[in-house]
């Protein structure tokens, strides 16, 4: 009825839009207050890297405090609670979730499917700026009295606003707030990524022709809008508890004789709200992940995907799935035990669609023309890691299993192995991959196998003897196993080795750094496709991509993105937008 | 029953195939919804995302409603009013919806009136919304005032359940922050409909983008959006 009124004015109905572009007029609005989502990509990388550092920090202290307990003298059991907490509340959310959504989404969505940006770039330029405030607010809490909070990255209520807790005053607060503004910022990004996909592609881009790294990326996106609500909505209400006394989560409690003023809520409650953002959020981070890989490891074996429809379709149904697995965290939560049953078998059947994806990018390499490029060695990492924390993941996922391993070091390991190396395995294959496309240079080779060898190698280390210290009992989240009865004495050199090993990976990073800073100036000359890569963004006719991505005319796509190694076609691979030849070089 | 559904129930495979067709539409070239624009879609998009925001809260106030040892007050006695001597149950709280929900009739004429180019009634009839909706939130605050002169806070009340002044005053606050979100946008959009931004393509003052007469629908689509939720308040919060 509406669209029947369209005027001339209006976009015909079916018309495609084209946005109109922004075109700065000045270096503030071209390079700082940027609305082109080339920039705001690399300003969303640059800040979740360096907040990563800070993560990085964090986690020498940690091992240093458990390697070598008592060496230094300003880590107290305080200190090293909030050590942790920040560590993995900082790697989580605003390492992972931002570098993939953020930095990842924002260069490669508009580029890969032929947009000449976001489809609202104010909206997108916006959802930065709220995320810087978000990290500022985070690193705030290092600065106030009492330091950040100490409540462990879930943050569990009671125990998370009590007296007793470090940031019981400050930290907590701060620590809440930061999230509330991540998710606002996040929503607005978000929002873009998910109309991008859905209505912005260039001519002949399909569903179907899309790059598994957009699928991978567009699933967490939508997961990612509804999953943070949940998070949202169980923050506010935390900092309701904490500011003016509400008792959502706070039964009565009796602390150093006294009663407090709360009563009657329930911890429970931000058990599964918190959850339930929580497990979405594995695969928020690890769906971009599985596209990126599926894409390096297709271009650098010069081969195409093997199963493409069902990668994506694995892809959705993880997506889907992830939404009915959350209590699965919980199990030690004291809800009805019957709950367990029907998540332990949820969580099982997610480990179908994710087997499928495993085989696939086996299948894949099979008898594939390997190139041994630093993101291919990344990208191989990646699928033994996952493998790894995938396979563990089927442990925790039984009750009965999980019950007695649930608050040891073989949750660590296993959560660090399944997202924490690998999806950063991932980042790094792409940074490498891509880097060539965003600055013009290639990234130093003989630094990057270095880096990847020690990240490697050493990230194996480091979490493979963990799952030992777990089956002996070693407990998660303890200051000190010195003197614990139930710990053998031998833990206590194991500890130090693994401590070691994550000196040295740390270090390796440097190596990282260096590299991304001295090639953007000594790296040798790149040329628009260095990997010889089929889909759109190694196409551009500018490199780096101008603003607008594509000069004159939208690039209209052809084929799938996955035409390597094609019989009868005069180069072993056919980019997206060339005419012609098909698959098996039939006419088009 | 039609020729088509009758195949198909005779023929499950002709089901198949509509299945098929109907995956290929949505993956189809470009657009996987030819009807929306750009930000008809965000907005569509970003309303789901809240609809998880306020279905979280409406269940975490279920869960605390449920789980807590304390009687909860009742909602009846507790949101009546004395009018000329006679107590009416939830009577303030019945004008209030009635209020909301007329208001989502005014944006329903004003979005009609927008695409009709009638420029002046687009922007009378948003105008008119925004009041509503004003009037919404002026009575909100009436009924938080009456609330807290009785006693209610969000961690006390007289009549029982402590989290009953906690649920209360966070859902409908935050209800009551997108209602006035919404008065906002309404009169800025209508601001820029009365001007005749739209006529003349002039630019946003933040966006630099020139605005449509679409915006007229999609400040509507938040509108009602608000409205639904409100309903869904009022069947669980005060009905309950």
């Amino acid at each position: 009825m509406a669209d029947a009124h369209l005027g001339t004015a209006d976009r015909l109905p079916g018309a495609i839009e084209e946005g109109e572009l922004y075109h700065p007029r000045s270096w503030i609005t071209r390079y700082v207050f940027s609305q082109d989502a080339k920039i705001i990509a690399i300003q969303y990388s640059s800040t979740a890297l360096a907040i990563g550092l800070v993560a990085l920090v964090l986690s020498w202290l940690i091992r240093l405090q458990l390697g070598f307990p008592g060496l230094v003298s300003f880590i107290g059991p305080s200190e090293y609670y909030q050590y942790i907490t920040m560590h993995g509340m900082i790697m989580v959310v605003y390492l992972l979730t931002a570098l993939f959504l953020g930095g990842f989404g924002n260069y490669l969505i508009p580029l890969m499917l032929g947009a000449r940006d976001m489809v609202f770039p104010y909206v997108n330029m916006l959802s930065y700026w709220i995320y810087l405030l978000a990290v500022l607010v985070l690193v705030a809490s290092f600065f106030v009295p009492g330091g950040p909070t100490g409540a462990g990255w879930t943050l569990y209520p009671p125990q998370a606003i009590l007296a007793g807790t470090p940031g019981r005053d400050w930290g907590i607060v701060l620590m809440l707030v930061s999230l509330i503004l991540f998710i606002i910022g996040f929503t607005m990004g978000g929002v873009n990524y998910v109309v991008t996909v859905l209505q912005a592609r260039a001519p002949g881009m399909t569903l179907m022709r899309m790059p598994l790294t957009i699928w991978g990326i567009f699933t967490a996106t939508v997961l990612a809008l509804l999953a943070f609500p949940a998070l949202f909505v169980g923050a506010l209400m935390m900092l309701l508890d904490r500011l003016i006394g509400t008792s959502f989560f706070m039964p009565a409690i009796i602390e150093a004789g006294q009663r407090l003023r709360h009563g009657g809520g329930s911890p429970i409650l931000f058990q599964h709200l918190f959850w339930f953002f929580g497990h979405p959020e594995v695969y928020i981070v690890a769906l971009p992940a599985f596209g990126i890989v599926s894409d390096l490891i297709s271009t650098h074996a010069r081969k195409n995907i093997f199963g493409y429809r069902m990668m994506v379709w694995a892809i959705v149904a993880i997506g889907a799935l992830s939404f009915v697995v959350w209590a699965h965290h919980m199990y030690v939560s004291g809800m009805n035990p019957y709950f367990g049953f029907f998540f332990a078998t949820t969580t099982l059947i997610i480990a179908i669609p994710t087997a499928i994806k495993v085989y696939n990018w086996v299948l894949t390499l099979w008898r594939g023309d390997i190139h041994l490029t630093v993101p291919m060695l990344f990208a191989i990492g990646f699928i033994v890691t996952f493998l790894n924390g995938g396979l563990t993941g089927l442990f925790l996922g039984n009750v009965v299993v999980d019950v007695p391993l649930s608050d040891t070091m073989f949750v660590v390991a296993h959560f660090h192995m399944v997202m924490g190396v690998a999806p950063i395995l991932v980042i790094f294959g792409g940074i490498y991959h891509w880097y060539p496309k965003v600055t013009g240079r290639m990234l130093d080779e003989r630094l990057g196998k270095l880096h990847f060898w020690v990240t490697f190698l050493g990230a194996y280390l480091i979490f493979f003897p963990m799952h030992y210290l777990g089956l002996l009992g070693v407990p998660r989240r303890y200051f000190e196993i010195e003197g614990l009865s139930f710990v053998p004495a031998s833990v206590s050199g194991l500890n130090a080795f693994i401590s070691v090993v994550a000196f040295v990976v740390g270090a390796a990073q440097i190596a990282f750094l260096v590299n991304l800073v001295h090639s953007l100036r000594h790296g040798a000359p790149a040329g628009p496709n260095p990997w010889r890569a089929t889909t759109l963004e190694w196409q551009t006719p500018e490199t780096p991509p101008a603003h607008g991505n594509w000069g004159a005319s939208l690039p209209v796509v052809y084929r799938w993105p996955y035409d390597y190694s094609v019989p009868g076609a005069d180069r072993d691979f056919v980019p997206q937008n060339q005419p012609g030849l098909t698959r098996a070089g039939a006419p088009a | 029953m039609t020729d088509t559904a009758l195949r198909s129930a005779i023929r499950p495979e002709a089901r198949a195939t509509q299945w098929r067709r109907l995956s290929s539409d949505w993956a189809a070239d470009r657009q996987t919804f030819p009807g929306a624009s750009w930000r008809k879609a965000m907005m569509w998009i970003f309303l789901l995302s809240d609809t998880f925001v306020f279905g979280c809260f409406l269940i975490g106030y279920m869960t605390v409603r449920m789980s807590t040892t304390v009687p909860w007050p009742n909602p009846s006695e507790v949101f009546a009013l004395e009018i000329g001597g006679t107590t009416l149950p939830l009577i303030l709280i019945a004008i209030m919806t009635f209020v909301l929900i007329s208001s989502s009739g005014t944006m329903a004429m004003a979005v009609a009136c927008g695409y009709r180019r009638r420029r002046r009634a687009t922007a009378l009839l948003m105008l008119l919304t925004a009041l509503l909706g004003t009037t919404f939130v002026g009575m909100q605050a009436f009924e938080w005032t009456k609330l807290i002169h009785e006693g209610v806070r969000p961690w006390e009340n007289p009549w029982g359940a402590e989290q009953f002044g906690a649920a209360f005053f966070m859902i409908t606050g935050f209800h009551g922050t997108h209602v006035t979100i919404g008065v906002l946008i309404l009169l800025v959009v209508a601001r820029k409909v009365w001007r005749g931004d739209y006529d003349t393509g002039r630019r946003g003052f933040f966006t630099s983008q020139p605005g449509r007469y679409e915006n007229v629908e999609i400040a509507g689509l938040y509108w009602h959006f608000v409205d639904l939720v409100w309903v869904f308040i009022f069947a669980l919060f005060y009905l309950w």
